[in-house]
């Protein structure tokens, strides 16, 4: 592997211990509201949304175990887990594809 | 999306070299942790940069659009982040208009400039921060439409409760304000990493053979 290649790579590993900071922001982005803040916000929940949001459960909403209680560790410690398992599912889907594309 | 993707896996085929493939392993797996860092603004909203302009450079825009895509579906599948049902606008927006328009910005800027100028620095920071605001902007106008076109026969909007008149001005001020300087500091420091180590992985670049052999002197 090319040494700059794998000096980004340190960085990238960097990032995924420093993910957690991206817990400190409170506050819910623009349009991704939960039907519970919409209700907050609007007093009602947009009937399409509601219908819709039973198609899929992800395995891990929200970057978090499911009933593992909120406290910050255990919250900071699942966060990390899935910048792992989505580093490793994009990177390895892509090294595979790419090792599939690529002719020299 | 779908032609979009398929369009894009076909030139990827023709153009990838196999010293890129890890680069591109990197870039999908770079967007997504980039993507986890929530960021506060004032008003008690947060957002987050994506990387997408410098992976458009440095891999080329067919490059960026796979790579991306792969780690905003891989969010919504397994995170539900983004959520299924907008998974193809979340890839037009962040992962073809913005390695798109990085690109071609920074291929502006940068114009004829050698690869080691600080032109093409401030290229590569421009191109991350106009490329975001393009898809803050059109994600907000996505957003907009939805009470037009999708409401009950008693006008309650099904989806999305606010007009463009709210969505453009709060998607495009948080971001030109914000995240967009965010994605420029990021675009600008990976890329003068790359321009100092090794120029000649950027997209479309290849070492001439002077500076080969001025490098094989320094080493040597």
């Amino acid at each position: 592997m090319d040494k700059t290649v794998k000096k980004l790579a340190i960085g990238l590993l960097v990032l995924v211990i420093l993910c957690p900071l991206g817990l400190l922001a409170v506050g819910e982005t623009f349009g991704e509201w939960s039907n519970e803040e919409m209700q907050e916000k609007l007093g009602f929940v947009p009937p399409g949304l509601e219908s819709l949001s039973s198609l899929w459960s992800a395995p891990l909403p929200d970057y978090a175990l499911p009933g593992s209680g909120d406290t910050m560790t255990m919250a900071a410690a699942a966060y990390i887990l899935s910048a792992v398992i989505g580093v490793a599912l994009c990177g390895g889907f892509l090294y595979l594809i790419g090792k599939k594309l690529a002719r020299d | 999306m779908i032609p979009i993707w398929y369009y894009a896996g076909n030139k990827l085929g023709r153009e990838l070299k196999s010293r890129q493939v890890p680069l591109l392993a990197l870039a999908a797996a770079f967007s997504f942790v980039i993507m986890m860092f929530n960021v506060p603004i004032p008003g008690g909203s947060t957002g987050h940069a994506v990387g997408a302009a410098i992976i458009g450079i440095v891999l080329g825009p067919w490059a960026g659009v796979i790579a991306i895509s792969v780690a905003l579906v891989l969010q919504a599948l397994m995170f539900g982040d983004g959520g299924i049902t907008a998974i193809a606008a979340n890839c037009f927006n962040m992962a073809v208009i913005m390695p798109f328009s990085g690109y071609y910005i920074y291929k502006f800027i940068s114009g004829s400039a050698p690869l080691a100028s600080s032109r093409r620095i401030i290229a590569s920071a421009v191109a991350g921060y106009v490329s975001l605001a393009l898809a803050a902007t059109s994600t907000g106008i996505m957003f907009g439409i939805q009470p037009l076109l999708h409401k009950s026969a008693e006008g309650v909007p099904l989806y999305m409760p606010y007009g463009l008149n709210v969505t453009v001005p709060a998607m495009l001020l948080e971001h030109i304000f914000g995240f967009s300087i965010l994605e420029a500091v990021i675009t600008a420091l990976i890329f003068v990493y790359i321009q100092k180590t090794d120029s000649s992985l950027l997209y479309g670049e290849k070492e001439t053979a002077l500076e080969r052999k001025r490098k094989k002197g320094t080493t040597a």
